[in-house]
Formats: structure tokens, sequence, C-alpha cells
């Protein structure tokens, strides 16, 4: 009998790896599964298995192919995957090398979602006229998340970062879950039958569809709706559109940016303050300084300055008039003056008395001078006037 | 002075006081009395912020289903 020649396991190993990498189906498979014993190593791979009710199939998925996930993959998640099987030579062990991988029912997730966001925006749940606004100066933030974990904390380092005096009021909710969406859709009414908050703030980190889910359910978009008090909501990360983003008063992009939307910063309010102070302050300085050049100007002016001035100017007219009238009556009186010696001058040449004073009288009868004897008759009264006086005679001889 | 204002309406009141003021159309008597609106309305304002406290607390469920608000310690 001849022996066979034996192989060696490397040679049987590498035999079954070229065999199976030969198979066309094997080359591409696509294969849905439950993940469990994952492992996402410092290298950026991961390791788990999948599995069903019976079996379970070794996975890795390599950093390059990690990348395009569009969720982090977990222990207990069902997914569908997409990728090659082939053996790992050293350990003996076919292995599914994965180069896609999503959550298996996501497909149903996605349809719901889009039948009750069409629903919801139909009904007008959406419509801006609805949003109410957010208050500037809340005096109580009502805080909607989990009691645990990093948004809480996340919300309360920025709010008391941008007021150190601010009033947050955390009413814990469960975010992910069975029931998670009445529980927050209560939570959301308390806070309004007991008006707990000025302002709310929905809440929830980054996660699968799946862990967002209880934020597109209708009883949650139901409640936001109804909620007197405006509602800030911020679930998952910024690329994650919830229905409740939709329906709240405002979405912030991340849990830190609706602490930010939700608290004023209170070192601008102080700054704005004092900024109007200086308004006030300068634009009354303004105006007290126009008003006093207004003054001035007033009290420049010559009626102020010199209230005198006008009534001297009428006093010096009037003695300028005075003057003229008292040159002129004078030169009439100088010139009447001059006339009246001349005249009197003349006068006095053709005066009587001169002749009187020569020794001739002048008889008068009656203060008529007597020219001739005819004017005379016997008896009769005259008087004869002299250079120094009047003789009173009688005519006693014709 | 009335003050059923909200924060942000006094705001406002002192953005349209620092604009009358600043427009230089009002008599001396008007600017001095809006000025001195101005200032009270702006001490109401810090007022508000000084008076206002930090609390953090959180609303808990008590055996009678009653809302019991405690203070909130972050882990």
């Amino acid at each position: 009998m001849i022996r066979p020649e034996p192989i060696s396991v490397s040679q049987l190993n590498n035999y079954i790896k070229e065999k199976i990498d030969e198979d066309e189906f094997l080359n591409n498979i696509y294969i849905k599964g439950e993940i469990s014993n994952f492992k996402h190593h410092y290298t950026g791979h991961m390791y788990f298995t999948l599995k069903d009710e019976n079996s379970l199939v070794k996975c890795i998925m390599f950093k390059t192919y990690t990348t395009n996930l569009n969720f982090v993959p977990k222990d207990g998640m069902k997914v569908l995957i997409l990728g090659t099987v082939s053996v790992f030579e050293r350990d003996g062990v076919y292995q599914i090398y994965c180069k896609a991988m999503e959550e298996d029912g996501i497909g149903n997730l996605y349809s719901e979602y889009e039948k009750l966001k069409n629903k919801l925006e139909a009904e007008g749940l959406f419509d801006k006229k609805y949003k109410k606004e957010i208050p500037f100066m809340p005096k109580v933030i009502g805080v909607l998340t989990s009691q645990t974990g990093s948004v809480i904390r996340d919300i309360i380092n920025v709010s008391t970062r941008r007021n150190p005096n601010v009033y947050l009021r955390l009413l814990p909710v469960p975010v992910q879950g069975e029931g998670a969406a009445i529980k927050i859709a209560d939570a959301i009414k308390i806070m309004n039958e007991k008006k707990l908050a000025d302002v709310l703030i929905l809440a929830r980190g980054g996660g699968s569809l799946e862990d967002l889910w209880p934020f597109n359910e209708e009883v949650v978009a139901r409640a936001i709706f109804e909620s007197e008090i405006p509602i800030i909501s911020a679930v998952g990360h910024e690329t994650d559109f919830t229905i409740a983003d939709f329906v709240a008063d405002l979405r912030a992009p991340t849990p830190s940016a609706a602490a930010e939307l939700a608290v004023s910063n209170i070192s601008d309010i102080q700054k704005s303050l004092l900024n109007y102070h200086n308004r006030f302050a300068i634009s009354l300085h303004k105006k007290l300084e126009l008003m006093k050049l207004k003054f001035e100007g007033i009290m420049n002016s010559k009626c102020f300055k010199e209230p005198l001035l006008r009534i001297q100017n009428e006093y010096l007219k009037i003695d300028n008039l005075m003057k003229t009238i008292y040159d002129k009556a004078e030169g009439k009186y100088k010139e009447s003056k001059y006339v009246f010696i001349n005249l009197t001058s003349k006068l006095d040449s053709l005066s009587p008395l001169k002749t009187l004073s020569r020794g001739y009288s002048i008889i008068q009868k009656n203060n008529r001078i007597v020219k001739s004897k005819e004017d005379i008759e016997l008896g009769d009264k005259i008087d004869v006037r002299l250079s120094d006086g009047v003789i009173k005679a009688n005519v006693v001889e014709l | 002075m009335e003050n059923n204002k909200s924060f942000e309406e006094m705001m406002k009141d002192l953005e349209q006081i620092a604009n009358e003021l600043e427009s230089g159309n009002l008599s001396l008597d008007d600017s001095v009395s809006k000025f001195e609106q101005g200032m009270e309305i702006s001490k109401e304002c810090s007022k508000i912020l000084e008076d206002a406290e930090k609390k953090i607390t959180i609303l808990i469920k008590d055996n009678e289903n009653n809302l019991q608000e405690e203070n909130f310690n972050v882990e």
C-alpha cells in the first residue's frame, strides 16, 4: 500500500481558502443576523459574531469600511451585512469580511417615519404660525431628558456658563426603549399643567434610528404641539431630524446648542445695559450742551448784553434834536436881535424924543398931536410933552 | 412704575428710549425725564439679574405620585 504524502495544516487551510475564494456566491453574500460579542478594537477594526437561533459565524469589519456606518453597532442589534466569506488561515476559521452593514428593520421604521411626518405636516403641526417665541429671560428652564449621561451635564455646563444664576428644573424621562414616548408626552403635560417652566428643552444624545424612535412617535409630537410652554428640541446629532424636531417651536442641533438658545448670556446683557447707560448719558449731555450753546447765543445778543444801548441811542437822538432846535432858535434869536438893533437905531434917529431933548415939545389933545391952531379951541385941556415928562395945560388964549 | 413687563420688553424700551434721546428732538424737560425713566428700567433689569439665584433641581415623584423638587447634583 502506497501511503500518500501527508499535507501540512497550512496546506489544508490554504487549499480550503482557495476553494472558498473561488466561489462566486461566497464572494458576495448578503446575510442577516444578530450581533454578539462585539469588540471595537483600538486599531479601528470591529470584531463580532453574527448569530441566529442555532448558529453563529465570526465577522470582521476593517476600519476602512466602519467609517461608512451610520450607526454604532452593539450586542443584540439585528443587522444586514454585505461581505465576503474567507478563511483566516492561521486559525483555520472562516469568517465574514464585512463591507457594509445596516440595521435590520430600518426600512420599516423609515416608512413609518415618512408616513407620520406627512400626516402631521398635512394637519399643520409643523406650521410656522404655531411656533411660539422662546422667552428672552426665562425664570425657569425645564429640561426633559435622562438624568444620567452627558446630555444633562452638557446642558447644565452651558447654561451655568452663560448665566451663573440660571434656574434649571429637570424632569427625568427615559429617552429610548419601550414606553419612553408615553413618558415623554406625560412629562410635557405635567410641566404644562403645573406651569413648572417658562421654556422646555427636550433633549437626547445621538443614537441609532431605533434609539431615537420615541421622538418619532405621534404621542410625543401631539404633546409638543399642545404644549403652552415653548419647547426647544435637541434630539440626536446635528444630522438627525426627528418628528419632535419638526413640531418643536425651535430645533437645536445639539443639547448644548439648546441650552445656548434657552439661556441668555448674562455678560452680554450686562454689557448692553452698560451700553444703554452710556447712550443715555451721552445724549443727555449733548442736549444740555446744545441748550447751553443756545442760551449763550441768546445772552450774547445785543439786547441782553447791552440792554441800555438802545435807550442811550434814543437819548442821543433826542439830544441831537434838542441841539438842532436850540441852534435854530438861537440863530433866529440872533438874527432877530440884529434886525431889532438895526431898527432901533433907525428908530432912535427918527425918534421925536431926541428932538424934544433939544428943547422942543409936543402938544397933544386927546392923545392926538396938535399940528395946527385950527385943532384947538379956547379952554381945551392939552398935554405938553417934554423930553422928561408931560405938563397938563389949559388954553387960555388963541 | 408699573411692572408687568417681561425682561425682553424692558430691553426693547431701553432701546427705544436711547433712540428717542439720540434723535435730539425732545425738549430738555422730556430728555431729562426720559433719561430718568431709562436709568430706572435699566436698574430694574440689573436687579432681576442680580436677584436670580442659581438652582438646579430635579422633580421626583413621591409615593403619593406628587412631584417633589430636590437639588440635583450631576454625578
